[in-house]
């Protein structure tokens, strides 16, 4: 497997080494140093074919942090989350998780990637045959770990996400903001160090987003990383009472940061 | 190798979890294990051909090949003198194992049926007849026959190869046709599992997608279709060859008049040969499945 990787000037040695630890980070589920990034990119461009989507887009998310990702209808936000977990390729640039270039990882290092990234996808999509309890433990029937969910965590994070009495019900029969919370549990069943929500409170009234928000803040103080894309301000200064949030912004095809202090 | 291992010992040991990632399928899993079985029916019925001719051909072959006639046919007077010379350049010549020839009772036997049984064998120019068993390695007959032409002028050397050799072709030909059935039904059960794997991965796209997003490798989605249709293979086989040997048994005996009829089906150890073909079944469809899985996952992000 390549390792590239750029900015820093490395020896060959200390490059090897720097490739092989992060793969360590990655495979065997280490946690992630303390001040390490997480997610990292850097002078990214991305373009569907037409013109460029993004360019010198530089991104890091340390750990812990909070992130709200804004800008208008089409600007690329859910393509710049797609870009953090490995599902598009930046045609420019590096993306880097947890330490490794993204170019050097192979289809099983994208599944493992996306254990340790929990993402709450803008369409979210389940398995529409299986009841809801167990399409919020999928990630863990899949990574083979099946057996963590019989213990009290999925009743505790069902619980946590108000759908404890919705559990056996199918996922076509769930109202959008039910669906928005099924999400969120799936997103966070594996305790992930990351979690990306692109638009989570889109088809949800102001009670119910706040509800979410709440959820998503009480991660953060767990330590997770939250990247949340929303165009949402009412959102975005609601979150300002709790946590500390950076709010990027997309226009003109680059990214910026629109109030460190907001 | 180790992958492979794996996911072999995941087909039969399997994972209930696993299983229900990917929704049941009613009809193209009954469709699946009815072509399987019908396959196996057939490839049962192509087996037994084959072995049957095979084993006619051997024998033929074997039996002709190694047994000759020469007739005398000289005046009375003459017959037992050329009888002897004949014998005499038998006994030199290579490929001969022995030679003797039939007794007046013998040749009065094969020609009872037609003359009765009182028939005065000296008193009528009736050809003295020679049986002659090669060895192994078989005798030339034309350079016999040159011997013969120079010091036996009446005799006549019947090889039985004039027609022995269209009947082993035939059966030999038969025997081919047999095993490219087999080959070809085989292909055919690639074939149609191929296509059930790609329609059932196509009607599954939302599903694999899915399980993509929360973390399922490909071996995992793969080897959750893999495990159906290997199953569905090998039961359906089994149960079409079951029906096939069982049709095998039940022949209705043609008699001691239609030898190759009879022949046809199995005999000793070569009953067991159709249960290879659910194993076959199976592992056709193990491979089918995993190549069409992974080279359709590959595309998917
Ligand atoms: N698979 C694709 N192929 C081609 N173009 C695409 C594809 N996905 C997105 N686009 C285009 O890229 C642009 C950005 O899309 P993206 O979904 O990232 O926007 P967004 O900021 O998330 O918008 P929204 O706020 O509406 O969700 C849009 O113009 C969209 O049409
Ligand atoms: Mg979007």
């Amino acid at each position: 497997m390549s390792c590239l990787h750029t900015g820093k000037v490395l020896s060959e040695g200390e490059g090897d080494k720097w490739c092989i630890e992060s793969q360590a980070v990655l495979r065997h589920n280490r946690p992630v140093k303390k001040g390490a990034i997480v997610i990292e990119l850097e002078n990214v461009a991305y373009s569907y074919g037409g013109g460029e989507l993004l360019s010198e887009v530089s991104l890091k998310l340390a750990p812990g942090s909070f992130h709200f990702l804004t800008g208008p209808s089409g600007a690329g936000k859910t393509t710049l989350m797609k870009l953090c977990y490995g599902a598009l390729l930046p045609t420019a640039g590096y993306v880097r998780l947890f330490g490794a270039d993204v170019r050097g990882l192979d289809r099983d290092d994208i599944a493992i990637v996306r254990r340790r990234v929990g993402v709450v996808h803008q369409d979210v999509k389940f398995l529409d045959h299986l009841a809801v309890s167990d399409n919020i433990s999928l990630p863990l029937t899949v990574s083979g770990r099946a057996e963590d969910a019989a213990g009290g965590d999925l009743d505790e994070l069902m619980n946590w996400v108000g759908l404890t009495n919705r559990a056996d019900a199918l996922p076509p029969e769930l109202s959008g903001g039910e669906r928005q919370r099924a999400a969120l549990a799936r997103a966070v069943i594996m305790s992930p160090d990351v979690v990306l929500a692109d638009e989570p409170t889109g088809n949800v009234d102001w009670e119910m987003s706040q509800r979410l928000l709440r959820l998503l803040i009480e991660l953060n103080k767990m330590g997770k990383t939250v990247l949340i894309a929303t165009h949402d301000l009412g959102l975005i200064r609601a979150t300002k009472a709790h946590v500390q949030a950076r709010v990027l912004r997309i226009s003109n095809r680059r990214i910026q940061l629109a109030g460190a202090d907001l | 190798m180790k992958g492979f291992l794996a996911s072999l010992r995941g087909v039969f040991v399997g994972d209930r979890q696993a299983d229900r990632v990917v929704p049941p399928s009613g009809f193209t899993a009954q469709l699946t294990l009815f072509a399987a079985g019908a396959m196996a029916f057939l490839a049962v019925f192509a087996l037994a051909l084959s072995l049957a001719a095979g084993r006619l051909a051997d024998r033929w072959g074997e039996e002709l090949a190694r047994s000759a006639t020469i007739r005398i046919v000289a005046p009375l007077d003459q017959r037992a003198a050329q009888t002897d010379a004949a014998l005499r350049i038998l006994e030199t010549t290579r490929g001969v194992a022995s030679a003797r020839a039939l007794s007046d009772e013998e040749q009065q036997a094969l020609l009872a049926p037609w003359f009765g049984p009182d028939l005065a064998l000296d008193a009528l120019p009736v050809p003295r007849l020679i049986e002659v068993i090669e060895t192994q390695d078989g005798l030339d007959p034309a350079g016999l026959r040159l011997r013969l032409a120079a010091e036996v002028p009446g005799a006549v050397l019947d090889d039985h190869a004039r027609w022995r050799a269209p009947l082993v072709r035939a059966a030999a030909r038969l025997r081919l046709l047999g095993w490219i059935s087999i080959v070809l039904i085989t292909a055919a059960v690639a074939a149609m599992i191929t296509l059930a794997a790609h329609a059932a991965l196509a009607a599954n796209a939302q599903v694999i997608t899915v399980l993509r997003l929360v973390g399922a490798t490909d071996d995992y989605i793969a080897q959750a279709f893999i495990r159906r249709f290997t199953l569905r293979a090998l039961f359906g086989a089994a149960a079409g060859m079951m029906l096939g040997v069982l049709a095998v048994v039940l022949l209705p005996d043609a008699g001691e008049a239609g030898t190759f009829l009879t022949g046809l089906g199995f005999q000793g150890w070569h009953w067991l040969v159709p249960l290879v073909v659910p194993l076959l079944s199976g592992a056709v469809a193990f491979f089918a499945t995993g190549t069409a899985a992974r080279r359709r996952l590959k595309e998917l992000t």
